[in-house]
């Protein structure tokens, strides 16, 4: 056993597909680009959202739920480790095998290790975002392995080589038409007849896994939450894929982020109640598993189950943004934001896209990850997510927070500061005094001079460009609000509102 | 009511017209109307662009600027620089350890209101027709800002005040709580994805077919003004405000050169 040397150095930051491989806004401009993306996106999410809208208005007690859920993960973290060996005591008991993984690469070697161990080298897999996360199709392909991927819409992003753009809808980019000809094209045996009927696709995709499901004997699955005062294990699904996985093979692997951890078995009854409503708009969803350990001669006889940190501790060391980890990973946000209905997700780079993706990346990976810290600039601050999140994560303050990181991360490591640095600079103390601000705004008549006659602004050079590439500006008025005051209360006045002369008034 | 008027930057600067109209309409309720001349700008700008260093003096100046003022309540004719003066003050101050400044900002930002916010909830007014003489006689569409609605909580008060103008026939904007893509330095930085948000918001305005768009914040204004001005549309944007302060005797202009657009007078 290795010997206790103090406490490990910390952040631990998350390795994996958490990365971005180009910033936000170039990436973001590419898929701008694809029309048919805008066209599929645009119908998909508007879909999910006005359909959660519908369910959750039946809920009246939505306001009160989101509360709690919020107020039971903001304890969980409070006592993480606490809790996480409360569970590993409980699971263990009941005949399970518990693996603490520090980042992607150690969860991704005691998976194929676990794996290995039974003489198998193809697995069927429930769709996880754990190990989209450590990229653990990719690792197990190297090692030999073949994972299958069994929930539809990650059979078709895995079919098409491709990459999931959506939390819960992986393939929420490509529409029917786009789908069957990856069916045509990728899948063995499939009737070259093949039509884009949904109904039809669906039957084509359930022949082909139902070969798998009878043969494979291990899984691989996530966790949508893990029980702490009984060792449970749980996961929330649509299509009973998931079921199949869970309950066929001989033996079952997890994977699992450490901060899903719920204290007991009656706080399930409040996530239960937050999750279909905000991720599908359903009442409830289709199918939910619940395990405990090893149960003889029902289900999975060797269970696994792999702790994964990945940069989740180095996020929860982050007072401002550590309810990040709070996410229960329905993709509200994303289906709100007007930032992903453009964009899609693929524009994020991680595994986890939309709002929650602009704060987890780079929270776990470190802001100095490079490119990932452009993603807490890929939002409007509407705060549309904000009000959508079931565990009410307040992504703008945290998005404002990781980017006051980036700015100081940044801080005299540049010959030359940046064009937003200087502006930045400038600004501040132009508009740290009401006299020094009143001094500019004297020159506002120059400004309007030189917009000539058509009184707009139509192209500023620099980081401005970026307004005028779709934006005029108009011409400045002959003088400030404040000039005017001035000039009004310069003596005393007779009439409480003088009525200004027509002429007067309009000179703006 | 002493009333102390935050102008807010963009609007001393760049839309003078509205914060004319504010002190047009407060004083025609009998109000008296102060402008704390130490004011310049909340910091939103800076404080929303991660430079929070940049922004503490901003926010100082602000806070100095009003606790130095004896007034009632503040007004400012913006959700957004209301909800940062609220919000982002005392959290700026705290992050960098100033607890007197923190104190200080959230005693001025618990007396500072959105316009409509003050008209509705502390001088009710819900007939703005009746009650201040509003009349405008076009067809307006209306854009809730995404800081009034969803930081300050505004609701339908801008839209109950416009509706309730004389004359005014209020065409209603499909997907209104869309955000308009403004977002501060987002619209530099993110330019492209900025300028698809715009796209969509002024193709729903011109579809409306109303002369012109309403809201509550200067800032989201001139970026749609801006888009529509660069688009070639008639339509052109104008504060809540101005309209509220317009009446039979003054009504306001809806041509301005500083709302872009100098095609043609609509009146």
């Amino acid at each position: 056993m290795s010997t206790f040397l103090g406490m490990p150095s910390l952040p631990v930051y998350g390795t994996g597909n958490l990365h971005a491989s180009e910033s936000f806004p170039k990436a973001a401009h590419r898929e701008l680009g694809n029309a048919q993306l805008r066209v599929n996106l645009g119908h998909a999410t508007h879909t999910i959202r006005d359909k959660r809208i519908q369910v959750i208005s039946e809920l009246p007690d939505w306001e009160h739920l989101r509360d709690t859920g919020s107020a039971i993960k903001e304890a969980v973290m409070a006592r993480l480790p606490e809790l996480l060996e409360q569970f590993e005591e409980n699971f263990t008991s009941r005949g399970g095998v518990i693996h603490w993984a520090r980042d992607a690469g150690e969860a991704n070697a005691i998976v194929a290790g676990l794996i290995r161990e039974t003489g198998e080298t193809e697995v069927v897999k429930i769709k996880s975002m754990a190990t989209q996360e450590i990229g653990l199709n990719e690792y197990l392909e190297g090692q030999g392995i073949s994972a299958f991927e069994t929930d539809l819409a990650e059979l078709i992003v895995q079919l098409d080589h491709d990459k999931p753009s959506h939390i819960l809808v992986p393939a929420i980019h490509k529409n029917r038409t786009e789908i069957r000809d990856i069916f045509l094209r990728e899948m063995p045996s499939v009737d070259p007849k093949l039509t884009d009927d949904p109904a039809v696709l669906a039957a084509a995709a359930r022949a082909h896994l139902r070969r798998k499901f009878l043969t494979a004997r291990v899984a691989v699955s996530g966790a949508n939450f893990a029980l702490a005062d009984s060792g449970t294990l749980a996961v929330v699904e649509s299509e009973g894929n998931g079921r199949m996985c869970l309950t066929l093979p001989e033996t079952l692997i997890t994977v699992m982020g450490v901060e899903k951890l719920l204290p007991t078995w009656q706080d399930l009854e409040v996530f239960m109640q937050l999750l279909p409503p905000s991720s599908t708009g359903e009442r409830m969803n289709p199918y939910t598993s619940l395990w405990t350990g090893v149960t003889e001669g029902d289900g999975p006889q060797t269970v696994h189950l792999v702790l994964l940190d990945n940069g989740r501790s180095a996020a929860l060391a982050d007072e401002m943004g550590r309810s990040a980890l709070h996410c229960i990973r329905c993709s509200a946000c994303m289906n709100v934001c007007p930032v992903y209905e453009r964009t899609g997700g693929h524009a994020y780079g991680s595994t986890y896209p939309g709002p929650i993706g602009a704060i987890l990346s780079p929270l776990m990976t470190g802001i100095q990850a490079e490119e990932n810290n452009s993603l807490p600039y890929a939002s409007s601050l509407c705060g549309a997510c904000y009000d959508a999140c079931p565990v009410k994560i307040n992504i703008p303050d945290i998005l404002v927070h990781l980017r006051s990181l980036d700015v100081d991360s940044k801080r005299g490591k540049k010959k030359i500061p940046t064009q937003m640095d200087a502006g930045m600079k400038a600004a501040s103390w132009a508009l740290s005094s009401g006299k020094r601000l009143g001094l500019l705004e004297k020159g506002l008549p120059l400004g309007r001079l030189a917009t000539g006659p058509a009184k707009k602004i139509t192209k500023l050079p620099g980081i401005a460009a970026g307004w005028t590439q779709s934006r005029d500006i108009p011409a400045p008025p002959p003088q400030s609000f404040r000039t005017w005051w001035a000039k009004e209360h310069r003596r005393p006045k007779i009439d409480a509102a003088p009525a200004p002369s027509p002429e007067k008034e309009d000179q703006r | 009511m002493r009333i102390a008027l935050f102008a807010t930057c963009i609007v001393d600067a760049m839309y003078p017209a509205t914060a004319r109209a504010t002190v047009k309409i407060l004083e025609r309720l009998g109000h008296e109307v102060v402008f704390p001349s130490g004011q310049a700008c909340c910091g939103q700008m800076h404080v929303n662009s991660g430079y929070l260093k940049e922004a503490v003096p901003v926010i100082a100046n602000h806070v100095a600027a009003f606790d130095a003022e004896d007034y009632d309540v503040a007004v400012a004719p913006s959700g957004s620089c209301v909800a940062s003066v609220k919000h982002q003050h005392p959290m700026v101050a705290r992050s960098c350890g100033d607890t007197a400044l923190e104190e200080r900002a959230t005693a001025v930002g618990a007396k500072v209101y959105e316009l409509s916010e003050l008209l509705v909830d502390v001088l009710g007014i819900t007939d703005a027709g009746g009650q201040l003489g509003s009349y405008f006689p076009h067809r307006v569409t209306y854009h809730p800002s995404c800081h009034g609605m969803r930081l300050l909580r505004l609701g339908d008060r801008q839209a109950q005040l416009l509706g309730s103008v004389v004359g005014i026939e209020l065409a209603e904007l499909p997907e209104a709580d869309q955000c308009c893509g403004f977002g501060g330095t987002f619209s530099m930085k993110n330019a492209d994805v900025s300028s698809a948000m715009l796209k969509d918001k002024t193709a729903k305005i011109i579809a409306t077919g109303a002369t012109l768009c309403a809201g509550g914040d200067a800032s989201c204004l001139m970026h749609i003004g801006g888009g529509l001005s660069r688009q070639g549309s008639d339509v052109t944007t104008l504060h809540l405000a101005e309209i509220l302060a317009s009446t039979v005797e003054e009504p306001a202009s809806v041509t301005g050169d500083i709302r872009v657009s100098t095609r043609k007078a609509t009146r």
